[in-house]
């Protein structure tokens, strides 16, 4: 995983509450096997329509937004289905931030496994972001967003700061605890499923 | 203090501890499925790692498999590259699969538990959000993300921050259990405390309410915790749960003494306290039918569809979802619910395709035939419960209904398969989302329990089953 650098770019603004995973990326696409190239999936049936033409009036459609790479929209983001694709199609897109008053669950750490930073604040603060119109910075390391007018502080899990920070494979750390894991194994009573 | 079920099973399985942050939680069961796997699988070929444990993981293929005559082939190409990717992985990596011939094949979530494997006090992950159900036997069930699934099949451990512990008490007896199911009951809690009330929790379901039910009624309650925002819902196993999975194909060898263990480990102290409760009486809800685009939208069946105004109390941002959910749908406000006429029933899904859901629904059916502008299917949860049906005749029943009787998998619930609305189809489904396209693009979706559904697809329009007589 790439470490996770400082952001700056326009926000991209998408005013609504209980996204779901289904409406990032639908059904239909996820029957690939790989991770890569989901983007142009990103929020397919709102970009387009039943002919797969484009409708202007959905904000990824608006052209001033092309090279955002921070989304700031509404409550319970990435509700629904466990589906990681919805992660894999926002990065692909040129997401590598979003921010909301609060995510789903499972969405929510599906984030840290792909590099990709998700900041919960205060519904007025998000409200006030959706709004910015110049470039805003996200910077992880000192936890600070800072825009043209003002600076603010978010929180984020010391380790999970840690995992995109260095772009560690989580894997990796876990395996150092193998000695742990075996010892666990030899305790354990629950039997074999075979 | 005494502690929660839930915290009981966590600290239980708990490998790693740390001061602040996740804690590295052991995982007794993995249940594995075709689309959420393939990529975990291709990361362990990348960085040359193993399954850990193929001896505590099972695969079946349900999401996208076709549910007509199985002796065709897949016509999609890219779901038969999913399954045959699924095939190989299996093969390569030592694990046991019950591919789309097997009799054990069906949703992962209708056969865990079918087959034994779901226990009592376990940790069990799968690749889907809906692994809540497995909580119904006092299990401590996730829904995992791909990433999460390559991380158990290498290690069989997740690092996990621990939810908080959420009571939802269920009181009072049903006036009429065969018209007013669980499914209202759970569609009941999610319009009460909303689509994110559960975010960052694990449900207990507690109370005569839910010790009444049966463990098909149970699972139908867990499996939808998650449209409550929570990571797993369970419910303290007792002999109703011990009975179930007595004598299934994969029950351990010493379940007896493990039962004994069971009885003596696996409750809630009376002292126990959660940091979140929610009551719910139940004598006397009524019937319930979803009317927007996530569960939360829900109203009983002998109300109107109800303004964004009522909806959203005084919320702005509830106000416009509830705005353009209703666009969606096309329903005006103020329209009753038994007036909304339906093109479509999905009878299915790891919520509703049990054997007991499917003989309550033919109970509404008897001999009438579904109205003349329905087309209407029912899709078994797995091979066994349709086999267990055909010996009980439901096959007919439906069929001679002029309902299309399917092959097991997910089917309509999602429409990864051909089996999706059209759209502009308005479908009275026993699934649990009702999301914008779901079921297929432009498609909308009424969520509701087995008999409403059986009774819309007679009628051709919602009905209150409690006025129908289900003897």
């Amino acid at each position: 995983m790439e470490p996770f650098k400082k952001v700056k770019s326009i926000i991209t603004p998408l005013d609504q509450v209980n996204v779901d995973t289904d409406q990032i990326v639908p059904k239909q696409f996820l029957k690939l096997v790989h991770k890569s190239g989901f983007g142009k999936f990103l929020f397919y049936n709102w970009r387009y329509d039943e002919n797969e033409k484009i409708k202007p009036d959905f904000v990824l459609n608006d052209s001033k937004y092309n090279n955002s790479k921070i989304l700031v929209t509404g409550d319970n983001f990435g509700c629904g289905s466990s589906r990681e694709h919805a992660i894999w199609a926002l990065l692909d897109y040129g997401f590598s931030v979003i921010i909301a008053p609060s995510f789903a669950d499972i969405f929510f750490s599906n984030c840290f496994k792909n590099g990709f930073l998700p900041i919960s604040l205060d519904q007025k603060i998000v409200e006030k972001l959706q709004q910015e119109v110049d470039i805003i910075e996200v910077d992880l390391e000192t936890q600070i967003i800072k825009t043209s007018s003002e600076e603010i502080s978010f929180k984020i899990d010391p380790y999970k700061k840690k995992i995109l920070l260095e772009g560690l494979d989580d894997i990796a750390q876990t395996l150092q605890f193998e000695n742990k894991i075996s010892e666990f194994e030899r305790k354990s009573k629950v039997p074999s499923v075979l | 203090m005494g502690k929660t079920l839930f915290e009981k099973i966590w600290e239980s399985h708990i490998v790693v501890e740390k001061q602040n942050g996740p804690s590295l939680i052991y995982i007794d069961r993995h249940l594995v499925h075709e689309v959420t796997s393939p990529q975990a699988f291709d990361g362990l070929r990348m960085n040359k790692r193993k399954v850990r444990r193929p001896d505590l993981t099972i695969a079946t293929m349900d999401h996208n498999v076709p549910t007509n005559d199985r002796s065709l082939p897949i016509l999609d190409q890219t779901s038969a590259v999913q399954i045959q990717t699924l095939e190989k992985n299996c093969k390569d990596f030592g694990i046991k699969l019950f591919d789309i011939n097997s009799p054990n094949q069906g949703i992962v979530h209708v056969i865990g538990p079918q087959l034994g494997i779901t226990l009592p006090g376990t940790t069990i992950v799968c690749g889907d959000s809906h692994t809540s159900t497995h909580g119904a036997f006092g299990a401590l069930a996730l829904g995992i993300g791909t990433s999460e699934v390559e991380h158990v099949l290498t290690s069989q451990t997740l690092w996990l921050e621990k939810p908080k512990s959420f009571e939802i008490k269920v009181e009072g007896k049903r006036k009429n259990p065969h018209a007013v199911t669980a499914k209202d009951i759970v569609l009941s809690i999610i319009k009460n405390i909303g689509t994110g009330g559960g975010t960052g929790t694990v449900i207990e379901y507690r109370g005569q309410g839910i010790t009444d039910l049966s463990m098909e009624q149970r699972m139908t309650i867990c499996n939808m915790s998650v449209e409550a925002g929570s990571r797993a819902g369970l419910i303290e196993p007792d002999e109703k749960a011990f009975d179930y999975l007595r004598g299934r194909q994969y029950t351990p060898k010493n379940y007896e003494s493990l039962v004994d263990n069971w009885k003596e480990h696996l409750k809630t102290d009376s002292d126990a306290k959660f940091e979140k409760q929610f009551t719910l009486n139940i004598s006397d809800i009524a019937p319930q039918v979803s009317w927007g685009t996530n569960p939360g939208m829900t109203c009983d069946v002998t109300e109107s569809i109800p303004s964004p105004d009522e909806f959203s109390k005084g919320d702005p941002n509830q106000k416009k979802s509830a705005e353009k959910a209703l666009e969606y749908m096309d329903l005006e406000p103020g329209t009753p619910i038994t007036d909304i006429k339906i093109d479509r029933v999905f009878i299915g899904s790891c919520t509703n395709a049990r054997l007991e859901d499917l003989i309550e629904a033919s109970k509404v059916i008897k001999k009438q035939k579904i109205s003349t502008n329905v087309k209407a299917m029912v899709v078994p949860g797995s091979q066994m419960v349709k086999k267990e049906a055909e010996e009980l005749g439901l096959d007919k029943i439906f069929i001679n209904a002029n309902f299309e009787w399917r092959e097991a998998g997910c089917s309509m619930c999602l429409g990864m398969n051909p089996d999706i609305l059209s759209p502009g189809e308005r479908c009275a489904s026993t699934s649990n989302r009702n999301f914008e396209g779901r079921q297929g693009t432009g498609g909308r979706t009424h969520l509701v329990s087995p008999v409403m559904a059986a009774a819309a697809a007679i009628k051709g329009h919602f009905v209150d089953v409690r006025e129908l007589d289900l003897s």
